[in-house]
């Protein structure tokens, strides 16, 4: 695989991509040993700005460390995203793969449905799920996934829907291949990189909704999102700047490196794509 | 059949194929009505304090809550039907009236945002394509790159914090100045000025999208071989820039355009509740927190249905620039 | 013709530069290339030999900055076009040389019409009223012989054939009356007989226009029916020049030979002696694409085509049956329907006395491993993520043979289709395209099949490739008493592969024999037509090879 990480490390951007995320990845790791204390403790005076009293990135109006929150909330970021993310490809997958090899009715019935949630503002069904379940961390990801596994089955059904008719494939046809072993063995490996790029860029979209979601109160009550943070801040713009700020700047800096990272992979996976720009 | 006969033809048979989809979005809206815990009795109970089981009972039968779920299912169907989106307990309005209330805001902040977003996005993707490499396209990719990550949330506050509460040149919040009683222009110029901030907020990630997307497809256009051909007649490169490639770059631009337009109703539940902008993304808000579920549905309901509208505007807008399209 | 004159264009000692890290320094090595006034000039070579980027430097069209001229001149009139400004370049283009391109639908930009394409031509050279201008490109499709031409003029390309495109792209070509008309393969995109009806009209616009045509091409057959002089190129440099009689006939270079050597010729080869033992019989096969409704039926109705069209024939043993005709005949549909990748909607496919047509899955597959299928595109039709191993062995295995034998037979396999053995372990894409096909028949002969169906296995190679190809399909026939079906568009391949052909247009077999008796004596219509149409017949590239 030096192939793939020597076209990867080309892109300087992706490096940097890396760099941030691995470091956000550390804080997340390490949140618990340098913030031991619940995130929603009080831990100190309140209003603090950053530096004053002990806190690194100042405090809010309830004595809240923003720094400890900010960590914490890396951890909430990148988990939620994570699995969201792994159960919309999975749902997208299937769905994508099945409609893509088997055409017909199968994919009338399965792309229309895509299309269905494809219309629906996947911002408000988000709301409405979560409220309707209930905030809680599960309900979130459930909410996240269910808005994003639609472009993940465009993308597959059209990557199956071309690799059916690819030569290989009947190949494996005239052989007597099992449909099964035809479309995971032989199709599926062939469209990887697609699902790959899609994918790393959807964990980016999953942090920005759960931020949105948590921004306006539909965050776990008992996780600490940086989204939660901006929207506790939100009233002390005029008196502590600071409360809203940094976690902004943590959400904007993840989302980018993993922007990034995605479209360092995209360059490094498709290189005919590469050489056309 | 004339080109117009046809057109008319086409657009019939979108409309047509439009109608499953919003049926299933209703049926969709429904089994959301069904999986939340409680119904409408339940909520109503809550608002008298007490109610006996007996009295509930009655209540159900009342409203029909009582009957088989598919029986339920027609009644909702021909409630919407007639445009009957139920009732808002905290309210104490039809869900349809509020919605109607509030349409006129949301709309305005969207048609503004789409031009600005589409618009500038455009510019600057054709910016970036034609001076391929050079400090414009370093400086237009790093400004999309980076407002492609921005939560909208903290855009939105980030401004009220240095045009209204530092410099004071906008307002923070709301879509006018009631308390001044405007007039006429100066009531609109008092509208446009509130919308400013919102606006922005609201087109940054979107005109970072449109300006990627742009760039990308005009650097895809640029090599097709057209483009070759086109040179090999002479033309000069403004000419195949800007009549050749431009038109077939803009048709992926324009199709996201149409499945970008629920995204924005999303992104504007939060914009509009970061500057108190009266519409109803700032309702679902209140809804949100009322827990008033019948008004959330509703208004889902109604931007789905305005999403299916617009993707069939921007349908037949695209099969007026492409003619590969047959409209036959 | 006299040669005295000055040239058109003249090439001297041209390099064009490939970017640094590319398999060679230069792409186009040092080219010579005279153009005369009124002559056709063929510029012939395989893939890579440069003729293309040749071309392309000629309108200054590299692909630039990485693919550059390095060195050379181009010289036209007074100008250097590898140094000429780009201000003058342009007014060169389109007025005083002009280029048709492989792709007719691509070339053309898909939402202009074919009016105003044209129009822009006049619009950037000339000062005309729009009504002149119109009046003109209406007389110029006229000229190209297009039907109807003021329709054409208000049409997208997308409404018009593949020929048609063509033809509207000679008109916009010659629009300005050029002195050099550079055509870059215009006719390898299309069906046999339009490119014969494509090659007629550059010939007579060349000659009553007296224009100086640079013609791209990789077929002989095509050089033989309209070159003045040809210029033979390998790898980037010109191996030899000569009138089109010196090279067809007579050529010097060791290369030009080989090239030539490698042409089937059309005459049909010896007939061989038929075996009575039916193989493969198929009858009264029909199958339908579309008609079906699309979801909820608010879908456009789709257009029946009738692909394959009570279609019978029958293979025997140790025999090659070549299927033959254009593109849309249903040729490769019959195949498919054979090896049942597609299902057919009635008749019979009668193998060992047993109808496969109905036969469901299950049933199906003990019969998969008698008939075996070689595709066309040795790209596609292989795994890219299977090493070559697996790829070969994969059809063993299924079939319940243990691993050791089947990696045994493999390398056998690997050794028959003349690859190292070490191929096993490697991966498709480390290998040339016509090694990918003789993987391609190694994975085909795994099974031991009876019946071997070859669609269209030639038409991706280089031509000395091909024949290389088809000595090998011809030896494993031979030596493993194979019976054949052979698909394929190009009848100088079917006159050296097949003992007998059908010919099939518009999903129906309308002639079906021996292929010496189709070839002496046409009875349809059409084949006679598909016959006359065979670029360079009048040329047999073994008479050549025996003057050599």
């Amino acid at each position: 695989m030096t192939g793939f990480w020597g076209r990867f490390a080309r892109n300087r951007q992706a490096v940097l991509g890396l760099g941030i995320l691995a470091v956000v990845g550390l804080i997340a790791a390490t949140a618990h040993l340098f913030f031991p204390e619940d995130p929603f403790s009080l831990a100190g005076r309140s209003m603090s700005p950053p530096g004053a009293n002990g806190f690194l990135l100042g405090s809010d109006s309830l004595g809240r460390d923003v720094a400890a929150g900010i960590a914490h909330g890396a951890k909430t970021s990148l988990l939620i995203g994570l699995v969201a993310t792994i159960v919309a490809v999975c749902i997208g997958v299937i769905m994508g793969a099945l409609a893509g090899y088997y055409g017909g009715w199968i994919d009338d019935v399965l792309m229309r449905t895509t299309e269905m949630f494809q219309t629906i503002p996947s911002f408000i069904f988000a709301i409405l799920l979560v409220a309707i379940m209930k905030p809680s961390i599960e309900s979130i990801i459930i909410a996240i996934a269910v808005v994003s596994w639609p472009a993940v089955a465009r993308l597959v059904r059209g990557e199956f829907l071309s690799l059916r008719n690819r030569e290989f494939v009947q190949a494996c046809h005239t052989v007597g291949m099992s449909d099964v072993r035809i479309m995971l063995g032989e199709i599926l490996p062939n469209c990887l990189s697609p699902i790959i790029v899609i994918g790393s860029l959807m964990v980016a979209t999953a942090i920005l909704i759960e931020s949105g979601l948590a921004f306006l109160g539909l965050g776990d009550p008992n996780i600490m999102s940086w989204g939660f943070q901006i929207g506790a801040g939100r009233t002390l713009l005029r008196s502590a700047w600071w409360v809203c700020t940094f976690p902004g700047i943590a959400i904007l800096l993840t989302v980018l490196a993993i922007n990034l990272v995605g479209e360092g992979l995209n360059d490094a996976l498709n290189p005919r794509l590469r050489e056309r720009s | 059949m004339t080109t117009a006969g046809k057109r008319a033809r086409y657009v019939l048979k979108r409309l047509a194929q439009a109608i499953p989809i919003v049926l299933a979005i209703v049926i969709l809206n429904f089994l959301l009505l069904q999986l939340a815990e409680g119904d409408a009795v339940d909520v109503l109970a809550g608002e008298a304090g007490s109610a006996t089981p007996e009295y509930m009972a009655e209540l159900r039968a009342k409203f029909g809550l009582d009957q088989p779920i598919h029986v339920q299912l027609a009644r909702y169907l021909w409630n919407v039907v007639q445009l009957d989106l139920g009732y808002s307990f905290r309210h104490e309005m039809p869900v349809s009236e509020l919605i109607v209330d509030r349409v006129f805001a949301t709309g305005l902040l969207m048609v503004a945002t789409i031009l600005l977003a589409v618009g500038f996005g455009i510019l600057l993707g054709l910016l970036a394509a034609v001076g391929l490499n050079t400090w414009r396209d370093t400086a237009i990719s790093i400004f999309a790159l980076i407002t492609y990550a921005t939560p909208l949330f903290w855009v939105g506050l980030m401004l009220i914090v240095v045009f209204s509460l530092n410099l004071g040149w906008f307002p923070t919040s709301g879509m006018e100045n009631v308390a001044m009683f405007y007039e006429g222009w100066d009531r609109v110029f008092n509208i446009a000025h509130h919308l400013v901030l919102p606006t922005i907020t609201l087109s940054l990630f979107y005109l970072a999208l449109y300006t990627r997307l742009m760039r990308a497809s005009m650097l895809e256009q640029a090599g097709q071989d057209y483009v070759t051909t086109a040179r090999a007649k002479g033309l000069t490169e403004r000419r195949i820039v800007f009549v050749h490639v431009l038109r077939n770059a803009l048709l992926p631009v324009v199709t996201m355009a149409g499945v970008q337009v629920g995204a924005l109703i999303g992104g504007s539940v939060i914009v509009e509740s970061v500057f108190a902008w009266p519409g109803l993304g700032m309702l679902a808000f209140e809804a949100l927190f009322a827990r008033d579920l019948n008004l959330l549905l509703g208004i889902f309901l109604l931007s789905a249905v305005l999403v299916v509208a617009v993707n069939l505007v921007v349908d037949i807008i695209y099969s007026m620039l492409d003619p590969r399209i047959e409209v036959g | 013709m006299t040669q005295s004159q000055n040239p058109l264009l003249d090439i001297c000692n041209l390099h064009v530069a490939l970017p640094a890290g590319s398999q060679r320094e230069f792409a186009v090595q040092d080219a010579s290339i005279r153009l005369h006034k009124n002559e056709i000039l063929c510029v012939v070579g395989e893939s890579g030999s440069g003729k293309s980027l040749t071309a392309r430097a000629v309108m200054g069209l590299l692909p630039k900055p990485h693919v550059r001229v390095a060195k050379g001149q181009i010289l036209f009139g007074g100008d250097d076009l590898a140094k000429v400004s780009d201000v003058r370049m342009r007014e060169i283009r389109g007025s005083e040389i002009s280029m048709i391109f492989q792709e007719p639908m691509t070339a053309l930009n898909p939402v202009m019409t074919i009016g105003r394409q044209i129009d822009e031509v006049f619009r950037f050279h000339r000062a005309m009223v729009a009504r002149d201008r119109r009046e003109k490109a209406i007389q110029l499709l006229d000229d190209v012989q297009l039907p109807d031409p003021r329709r054409i003029m208000d049409a997208h390309p997308h409404e018009l054939s593949g020929g048609q495109r063509q033809r509207a792209m000679i008109a916009m070509a010659l629009a300005l009356d050029p002195r050099i008309l550079i055509a870059d393969e215009p006719t390898t995109a299309l069906d046999v007989t339009t490119q014969a009806q494509i090659l007629k009209l550059i010939k007579d616009l060349q000659s009553s226009h007296n224009t100086g045509v640079l013609f791209i091409t990789h077929d002989f057959g095509v050089v033989a029916d309209i070159a003045d002089k040809v210029v033979v190129m390998q790898g980037g440099q010109v191996v030899e020049t000569g009138t089109a009689d010196e090279i067809l006939n007579r050529p010097q270079h060791s290369y030009t030979r080989a090239l030539i050597d490698a042409v089937p010729s059309l005459s049909p080869r010896a007939p061989r002696a038929r075996s009575d033992e039916v193989v493969l019989k198929v009858d009264h096969l029909d199958k339908v694409y579309g008609g079906g409704r699309a979801f909820f039926g608010l879908g456009r109705e789709a257009r029946k085509v009738h692909a394959v069209n009570d279609v019978s024939f029958e293979l025997r043993r140790g025999e090659t049956l070549g299927i033959v005709g254009e593109s849309g005949s249903g040729k490769s549909t019959v195949a498919r329907c054979i090896v049942r990748l597609i299902d057919a909607e009635s008749g019979t496919i009668l193998l060992e006395n047993t109808d496969l047509r109905p036969l469901g899955r299950a049933a199906l597959r003990p019969w998969r491993a008698k008939i075996q299928m070689v595709f066309q595109d040795p790209f596609a039709s292989l795994n890219p993520r299977r090493k070559v191993g697996t790829i070969i062995a994969q059809g063993m295995r299924l079939m319940g043979r243990p691993a050791e034998e089947a990696e045994s037979r493999t390398r056998e396999l690997l050794d028959i289709v003349g690859l190292d053995e070490r191929a096993f372990d490697r991966f498709p894409h480390e290998f040339s395209g016509g090694q990918r096909q003789r993987i391609g028949i190694a994975r085909a002969l795994a099974l031991d099949p009876e019946v071997l169906v070859a669609d269209e296995p030639v038409s991706a190679l280089d031509v000395s490739i091909q024949a290389q190809i088809l000595h090998l399909l011809d030896e494993i026939r031979e030596r493993m008493t194979l019976s054949m079906v052979f698909i394929t568009h190009d009848l100088r391949v079917a006159a050296q592969v097949c003992d007998r052909l059908a010919v099939m247009r518009h999903g129906k077999v309308v002639e079906a024999g021996s292929t010496g008796e189709i070839f002496a004596n046409p009875r349809h219509e059409y084949t006679r037509e598909l016959l006359g149409a065979v670029p360079g017949k009048h040329w047999d590239p073994r008479q050549a090879a025996l003057s050599a």
